[in-house]
């Protein structure tokens, strides 16, 4: 109750009674970061597959084994916030079909079953076989198993390997876009709520998703590159950074026709809002979402990757690239979460009868606290060095690093 | 005693003998019959025999702005009948006062949702104009929260009020947030969402919602929409109406009369 | 069929089976009869305990004080408004007696002037409207009309007084501009005061051609104001007000 004082003492204007509890807190800010990733991750494998970008072929099992894990932890933030976690289950037993939300379930479902261990147990298949049929131990066994069994290597079992593979990334595309999009429609379709009632609000998701997964990829690779002390690809590098600068562009660009939109029609919501952002929202949405996070990522990208011009507007020296890279990557990803941020919790300072604002009392301890959620966040990296050891993701790259000089 | 009880002196003819035998038999039956139907309409509320049947009720609310003074006896009543807690951050009713500056500025406070009354209205920039609003939830028939519930927790019942079903809510919170009236609470001791039921539990046998019975100027009016005779009918047809955030289209029962339009 | 193909169908039927006979068993029984919920959440709510009796169920002891009240300005108060719930009064009245409010500090909950409150609702300065005695000294809870009627209609119309008070118009009686019945200080809501219904009301005082002391302003009542009563534009209590 005390948190609750506090903030009573600290709200301006008027808001409802009941609004003065925040209710959607830092735990539904983490689960559409953690599915974004999942979804950006997977948009990133399908270019090789289904869009044959060769370049980035190191990363395909890398993106695929980025994204299971975080799949795998993304339900986790919405159990801990549940009141009633132990009856999470109902959600497939009497799911409310008008209900974005009753989707989850489903769609979570499909897209880890259908899509996700599909595509990464046909792409695997061939090594799976060969690994347990050259190893010993519980290396062997665990490898077998995965295998279901199914140890056919003829050239018709790989080329259907193939053919499901292309089939499933096709379909897992929609899936994909299905996955994060429906997270953006749950507050889209809020009509109460005037700060995340929009149209946009699914694209805008999946865009700035399409961007953290990328930029997480990269970051990735590169790490896990330089900790197996192996020459980087700096083609495939490039070509990564070439693809989150065009993403890049397009979720600027989206964002910035939400905000000329908002201000252009001007409706009643506007004068709050203007309060809310200019007030409550200045450091994470003007600085760390706008500037740190687009502006200065966008501006970096667009000189140095070869997205503009085949050498970079200023070509320069690869590890000085790498390092800008690596910088704009790391300003993406606190750009987003500052996006997801801004929303869930921008979406709830300010009150429905439009004339207050609260603020947001974020704990330090218990499940909604900063260190379950900073748990949270690294739960899935702990995941992906499991999965790495039972799955191994590195093909040599075919592209030795060169260095290219000015 | 008044002239209608005494009786009428019947006439000396035989055939007068009949009507008299007819009048008396009738008016020994009349009473009877009165009896017997108050009887049934008792039983009916009590449900002893007929059992409450929701499709044959409609419920509404009608506000009167005109007629709140802001005591707060109905969010105190609120709170007690339904062992809501009494911190001031649950409310399932709260009446806000709005006061409109000649300079046209809207100021609205509702301390602790006014369970204990407002002090005295003061404004330094002058008062335009100033009234008290109750508020509550509006039993949509459109209702978005029960649009949003993803387990079919919270529902529209057949005689229209929205209820929550306690014992199957997961606690998402979804509801609260799509809500345009602010109406919906996390009760922190069950962990699932709560919000006023029209005092569902009094409703069914005939009773008054706690606010409505406890208001003391007659501000508040519930009825049976289904009912052509209902306090509700009679207050629609006398009063011109208006629902809060009609825009949203939630279709709300909760009809308010003398609605000022910076309300929001 | 591929071998692959085999292998995964299996384990599809095998899970897919396994989620439909856990949906089966752990569906709630009665979920789904009237719509998409438990109809048992009905009767769960139906069941909460009743804390507020009525007003109605008071008749059926207290008959004296009901009929007294029904016919008094009191009769839209329900009894429990005042004496709190009373459910369990009704189950057992000698164990649960209510309590009776008696201090002065209760009725200006009510009563109390705020500018809020509807005009013509009855309030009292609670400070100043006869200090220091309890409310019910004057005024009996169950028939609270005033011990005699008002003699000034300030005794109602504080506010109105009290802004008058500093006017322009603070000499003139409220009686001068507003006819009023008698009976308005018995039942004031049924029998009202009148308002001047003619600019040559006001004009009386304020044409230019009116006869009286020249610190009247006059105005020339052929043009000023047109269509409008005075009082349209004027507030007649506080006539030339900030």
């Amino acid at each position: 109750m005390e948190p609750l004082r506090e903030i009573l003492q600290q709200v301006v204007g008027y808001i409802y009674p009941n609004e003065v509890e925040l209710h959607w807190g830092l735990l539904i800010v983490v689960y559409p970061y953690l599915t974004g990733l999942v979804a950006g991750a997977f948009i990133l494998a399908s270019l090789v597959r289904v869009f044959n970008v060769k370049e980035v072929e190191p990363t395909y099992r890398l993106s695929l084994l980025t994204a299971l894990a975080y799949l795998i932890v993304a339900p986790l933030p919405l159990l801990a916030h549940l009141g009633r976690p132990e009856r999470a289950f109902e959600i497939f037993l009497t799911p409310n079909l008008n209900s974005a939300m009753a989707m989850f379930g489903f769609v979570y479902a499909w897209y880890l079953m259908v899509v996700l261990l599909l595509e990464i147990w046909f792409d695997y298949r061939k090594d799976l076989v060969l690994w347990s049929q050259g190893e010993k131990g519980v290396r062997r066994w665990v490898h077998w198993l995965l295998t279901l069994g199914a140890t056919e290597l003829s050239p018709r079992a790989l080329r259907f390997d193939q053919s499901a593979s292309r089939l499933i990334t096709i379909i897992g595309i929609p899936s994909a876009f299905l996955l994060h999009g429906y997270v953006g429609f749950i507050f889209g379709s809020v009509k109460a709520n005037p700060w995340w009632s929009s149209v946009l609000m699914p694209i805008v998701f999946l865009f700035s998703a399409i961007v953290s997964g990328i930029a997480l990829v990269l970051l990735l690779y590169l790490l896990s590159t330089l900790l197996r002390s192996k020459p980087v690809d700096m083609i495939c590098l490039d070509k990564l950074a070439t693809f989150l600068f065009y993403a890049l562009v397009v979720d600027f660009s989206l964002e910035m026709l939400d905000f000329i939109h908002r201000l252009y029609e001007a409706e009643e919501s506007i004068h709050i809002l203007s309060q809310l952002v200019s007030s409550r929202l200045f450091l994470s949405l003007v600085v760390l979402q706008a500037l740190l996070g687009t502006v200065l990522p966008l501006l970096l990208l667009g000189i140095v990757s070869p997205a503009l011009r085949s050498r970079g507007v200023i070509a320069l020296p690869d590890e000085l690239r790498r390092l800008l890279y690596v910088g704009s990557a790391v300003l993406i990803q606190i750009g987003i979460f500052s996006t997801r941020w801004n929303v869930v919790i921008g979406g709830q300072l300010f009150s429905k009868s439009l004339r207050g604002l609260t603020v947001y009392k974020m704990q330090l301890m218990g499940l909604e606290g900063l260190f379950m959620s900073g748990f949270l966040l690294m739960l899935p990296l702990l995941l992906l060095l499991l999965l790495i050891a039972v799955l191994p993701p590195w093909p040599e790259s075919p592209h030795a690093s060169q260095e290219k000089t000015a | 005693m008044d002239e209608r009880s005494k009786p009428v002196a019947p006439p000396a003819e035989e055939i007068c003998a009949e009507r008299r035998a007819f009048v008396r038999t009738c008016s020994l039956a009349a009473p009877l019959l009165l009896l017997g139907l108050r009887a049934a309409a008792v039983r009916a509320f009590a449900g002893a025999d007929a059992p409450y049947d929701p499709k044959e009720h409609y419920y509404g609310m009608g506000v009167d702005i005109a007629k709140c003074i802001g005591c707060g006896r109905c969010v105190e009543a609120c709170k007690t009948e339904n062992d809501v807690l009494r911190e001031p951050f649950y409310f399932r009713t709260w009446v806000e006062r709005y006061v409109i500056t000649p300079a046209g500025e809207t100021v609205v406070d509702s301390p602790q949702g006014g369970i204990a009354g407002f002090s005295g209205t003061t404004s330094e920039k002058g008062i335009l104009r100033t009234f008290f609003v109750p508020k509550l939830c509006n039993q949509c028939a459109n209702p978005p929260c029960v649009q949003v519930c993803p387990v079919g927790a919270t529902f529209l019942t057949e005689d229209g009020v929205v209820l929550v079903d306690r014992d199957y809510c997961i606690g998402c919170r979804y509801c609260i947030q799509a809500c345009p009236y602010g109406a919906r609470y996390l009760d922190p001791r069950t962990h699932t969402a709560d919000k006023c039921t029209f005092c569902y539990h009094r409703v069914v046998k005939g009773l008054l919602p706690a606010c409505v019975e406890v208001c003391p100027t007659g501000a508040r009016v519930f009825g049976d929409l289904k009912q052509r005779s209902s306090p509700l009918n009679r207050f629609t047809r006398f009063n011109k109406v208006q629902v809060l955030k009609a825009h949203m289209n939630t279709e709300p029962k909760v009809y308010y009369s003398n609605l000022d339009g910076e309300v929001r | 069929m591929p071998q692959q193909l085999k292998r995964l169908v299996v384990l599809f039927a095998i899970l897919a089976a396994g989620l439909l006979a856990a949906r089966h068993f752990l569906r709630p029984a009665t979920f789904g009869e009237r719509g998409h919920y438990r109809s048992a959440a009905v009767t769960t709510v139906a069941a909460q305990p009743i804390h507020y009796a009525g007003r109605e169920s008071c008749a059926a002891c207290h008959t004296e004080i009901v009929a007294t009240h029904r016919g008094a300005r009191h009769q839209t108060v329900s009894c429990e408004v005042c004496h709190g719930p009373a459910a369990a009064h009704t189950e057992s009245p000698t164990e649960n007696r209510l309590p009776a409010p008696r201090e002065r500090g209760y009725c200006p909950l009510c009563h109390g002037y705020d500018p809020s409150r509807p005009t013509g609702f009855p309030q009292i300065d609670p400070v100043a409207h006869n200090p220091l005695k309890a409310c019910i000294t004057c005024h009996k809870p169950h028939q609270p009309e005033p011990p005699h009627v008002p003699q000034e209609c300030s005794a109602c119309h504080g506010e109105i007084a009290r802004m008058k008070a500093f006017s322009h118009h603070a000499l003139l009686d409220c009686t001068r501009c507003h006819a009023t019945p008698v009976r308005h200080k018995v039942t004031p809501r049924v029998v009202r005061p009148d308002k001047p219904r003619t600019r040559e009301f006001c004009g009386g005082c304020h044409a230019s051609d009116a006869r009286g002391p020249k610190e009247i302003p006059r105005v020339d009542m052929e043009t000023h104001g047109g269509r409008y009563l005075c009082w349209q534009c004027h507030y007649p209590h506080y006539p030339e007000g900030k």
